[in-house]
């Protein structure tokens, strides 16, 4: 167990990584300074962030969830959840609450060891998560800071309807923008969104050729382990920015490198040389135990082709785009399409599409225990797509950061199992097809 | 003579299982052990356990007709008693080295002949049990046979204010783990003249006991799976999910099983497999082990009732308690709370039986339900109380289903690893 330990910490790191680790340490860095500065801090959340609305007032955007998920990945977030847990708060609560909240009663020291400084705003724009609203409440509760509050109506007819558009626009318009210009003190320049919103674009397009370079066989990524990377820029600070765009043209051209090389994705432990198993995931990845939870994938010769974790700050490879020339109109769109506040029946048509588009031999639902939003629905989600593509689905259960409900054995188990059925399965159908 | 085999080893969190098929894939052995924390030994006795089973069979086929089934019980049953003789020495020898510095100096004395007697006590009741005609039933394990001896005779001649109950049960604690973990010689090589003196065997038993040893096993081939699986020396491709293996064994056992229960020390699983016995669907409990063969375990202890005592007392409720936890750690709590409300043992017993079969219906609902044949397996379908409320249910939820239970269900996971590699093998 510690060489294999010892083996997952001495990992590959593509340099689109060591791009991505330099932006982030960058960013909260300017953080740390934003007091000096008098940069105005915006905390938001990931599913239906304004990005390029907060960057266009000159603020600096913090993600709490985003904060957590990589105080998870470095060790941290079991000390701040039981900080978060002596204060009150119960061991059924979402963990990323709890994190964050521990984070703040220990110093509010992020992830990279920075102090991240307290919110001039609180941004909540609402998509799905009824957790994220009490979140800010605590939040508003502990930092005495404005909160302002986007609702954003949930998909619950699978459609964005015309009323909809006008209400968020409107939201838009009446309280998300006059709060950003208070606590700036600068007017809203909407060339300047614009020209933000383009930057998103061309992000945005490569981000969805990496994505979609999943179809190929083998696959030269990773499209949930690997692209849960991917998305860290887009999803977060950096949609919008120069650095976002150079990242993902940088990303590109090394996808690209393994595509021309033929080569699969790049594991913790280095290159996976064979792929035996393609495979769609739904549902969020463990974050402290990730790279032993991915090597699980990796050493069975598994690879996942397309998930749907990497959209839920967005579902841009069913087509959308920001639109410049309609900043507000396309932001509310953008809000409302992000894969949390997709109705069920959504979810399973973009998982049967998933498992056709990227011929999967089956999917796997990782239920998380924190996360309601996520994991309602996904019994039924699993029968109804099992029935509908006559494809193997597979269930497994952990959490985001809390190490606690992460039991590698009984993980293992189940991974190994659904993927031996699969071979099975597979063993069986083409002696079947011999024989008829 | 050399005789072809493959052989399946289920490690599982409780008990270890092994079984060999021989070339016709026939069920050749079986072997049986306790996990005791310690995968590698475990597999290697029950392997052994197996193979002893293995040329008793042989003894079988070669003799019974011309012996009767009696003798070869009846030799069976010494042999038994040679294996738990030697064994019994062993944790003598063990606990007599301990004694220098387990207890006070001033009490050294008394606590040898404390355990002479304990000792010469099981030898006795070991030899009584031999003779009788019908002995009553009981675990198939040294620890809990002699453990259960060992309490009950330190609680007779325990003296609190000198060698004491705990004192001595700290003597048994501390040296029965090296018993089952050391290699002791216990094959059917090592016991097996012995048992014959014991019984005085006819000649052809003896010719075929003669030939029982000389017998040579050339092992094709060996599946593991179970818990441990991942600490068994074979290839990765020889090591196959628990899952595939139970749904495996249970479609041989029984030809129409299409849903199958596995309810296991630390696990349960609901599985579905279509004609040939491939698993098309699975759910198992999660990192929690609520409701699980444990939870048994725990609940005898508490009620400081056997195991296999669990069912039978359950069977005799009128009236099933409302059981809210399959918790093992607020189990605990709520069969005392009942007990200080009044409640019948029995009646509690049977609440809690059915707790258990509530939680393992939830999770056959989550695999795709129960379809006809229903097969439960697993050491928890050896326990009467538990099949009853399972069929109970599964009428209550999905009408009349054939429910099929082996005597030999603990050897499923076994037995569907021994057929893999009997395939890989052919």
């Amino acid at each position: 167990m510690s060489d294999q330990k010892t083996k997952i910490q001495e990992a590959h790191k593509d340099e689109s990584m060591v791009i991505q680790k330099e932006m982030i340490a960058e960013h909260y860095k300017r953080l740390e300074r934003a007091p000096e500065t008098k940069e105005p801090v915006v905390y938001t959340f990931v599913p239906g962030n304004l990005t390029e609305l907060i960057r266009s007032f000159g603020c600096l955007p913090v993600l709490p969830e985003i904060n957590a998920l990589q105080s998870g990945m470095r060790g941290k977030s079991r000390g701040y959840i039981a900080e978060a847990e002596k204060r009150g708060h119960s061991e059924d609560v979402c963990t990323y609450v709890k994190c964050d909240i521990g984070m703040a009663m220990a110093g509010n020291i992020g992830p990279t060891g920075t102090k991240i400084p307290k919110p001039d705003l609180l941004l909540l724009s609402y998509t799905g998560c009824y957790t994220f609203m009490k979140w800010f409440e605590l939040l508003r509760e502990e930092y005495d800071c404005p909160c302002v509050f986007l609702h954003v109506p949930y998909q619950g007819d699978g459609e964005i309807e015309p009323e909809h558009r006008e209400y968020m626009i409107k939201q838009i318009k009446d309280e998300v923008i006059p709060a950003l210009e208070k606590i700036s003190g600068r007017k809203y320049d909407e060339d300047a969104l614009k020209e933000r919103l383009r930057l998103s674009v061309k992000a945005e397009d490569d981000l969805v050729w990496v994505l979609q370079s999943a179809m190929n066989k083998p696959s030269p990524i990773d499209a949930y382990f690997g692209a849960v990377y991917y998305v860290g820029p887009i999803f977060s600070a950096f949609r919008g920015t120069e650095e976002g765009v150079n990242y993902y043209k940088a990303l590109r051209r090394e996808v690209q490198g393994r595509l021309d090389a033929g080569l699969g994705p790049v594991a913790p432990k280095g290159p996976m040389a064979e792929e035996k198993y393609r495979l769609v995931v739904e549902g969020p990845p463990n974050w402290t135990h990730f790279r032993e939870f991915w090597q699980m994938f990796a050493d069975e010769n598994a690879v996942v082709v397309a998930s749907t974790y990497s959209k839920v700050g967005g579902t841009y490879d069913f087509g959308f785009r920001h639109n410049p020339d309609d900043p507000l109109g396309t932001m509310g769109d953008y809000c409302a399409g992000c894969y949390t506040n997709h109705n069920l029946p959504g979810r399973i048509d973009m998982l049967c599409q998933y498992l056709q588009d990227y011929e999967a031999d089956g999917f796997l639902i990782n239920s998380v225990k924190s996360c309601n939003s996520f994991s309602a629905g996904q019994l039924m989600i699993l029968r109804e797509v099992e029935k509908r593509t006559g494809l193997p689905g597979g269930f497994i259960e952990s959490d985001l950061v809390d190490p606690r409900y992460f039991s590698a054995a009984n993980i293992k188990n189940r991974l190994e199992s659904y993927l031996q059925m699969v071979e099975a399965r597979r063993v069986g159908a083409s002696q079947k097809g011999m024989s008829a | 003579m050399s005789i072809a085999c493959v052989v399946g080893t289920d490690l599982g969190s409780t008990t270890t299982k092994s079984v060999i098929l021989d070339e016709s894939g026939e069920v050749l052995g079986r072997g049986i052990t306790n996990s005791r924390s310690d995968y590698d030994r475990a597999a290697k006795v029950a392997r052994s356990e197996a193979f002893i089973t293995a040329r008793f069979n042989l003894l079988k086929r070669e003799v019974e007709q011309a012996a009767g089934p009696e003798v070869l019980q009846h030799l069976l049953d010494a042999f038994r008693l040679e294996q738990t003789l030697a064994q019994l020495d062993r944790l003598h020898q063990l606990v007599s080295g301990t004694l220098a510095f387990g207890v006070p100096g001033e009490l050294a004395g008394p606590a040898a002949e404390a355990v002479d007697t304990i000792i010469a006590r099981i030898r006795q009741e070991e030899l009584d049990r031999f003779k009788e005609t019908n002995p009553s039933k009981r675990s198939d394990f040294f620890r809990d046979t002699v453990g259960s001896a060992w309490s009950t005779i330190s609680e007779e001649i325990g003296d609190p204010k000198g060698v004491s109950f705990d004192m001595l049960l700290g003597l048994y604690d501390k040296c029965i783990i090296q018993v089952e973990n050391e290699p002791l010689a216990l094959g059917f090589g090592d016991h097996i003249e012995s048992a014959l003196v014991r019984i005085g065997g006819s000649t052809e038993v003896k010719t075929g006991v003669h030939h029982a040893v000389e017998a040579e096993f050339d092992v094709r081939e060996e599946v593991g799976t179970g818990y441990g699986r991942q600490r068994l020396p074979f290839p990765k491709e020889m090591i196959r999910s628990e899952i595939l293996c139970h749904g495996l064994g249970a479609s041989v056992m029984f030809g129409g099983t299409r849903t199958v229960l596995d309810i296991g020390g630390q696990d349960t699983k609901a599985i579905q497999v279509d004609e040939n016995g491939i698993v098309t669907s699975f759910q198992m409990n999660d990192r929690c082990a609520a409701g699980c063969g444990r939870y048994l375990g725990y609940i005898a202890d508490e009620m400081n009732l056997g195991l296999h005592e669990l069912g039978p007392l359950a069977q005799k409720s009128t009236r099933t308690v409302k059981i809210n936890s399959t918790c093992t750690v607020f189990a605990g709590a709520e069969l005392r709370e009942r007990l200080s409300l009044g409640e019948k043992r029995e009646d509690i017993l049977a609440g809690l039986h059915r707790a258990i079969m509530l939680r393992a219906m939830s999770l056959l609902a989550r695999s795709g339900g129960v379809d006809n044949e229903f097969t439960f397996t697993g050491g928890v379908a050896n326990n009467p109380a538990a099949v009853s409320a399972l069929r109970e249910l599964v009428t209550e939820n999905y009408g009349d289903k054939v429910l099929n239970i082996s005597p030999d269900s603990i050897y499923t996971g076994a037995l569907g690893g021994a057929i893999f590699a009997h395939r890989s093998a052919n």
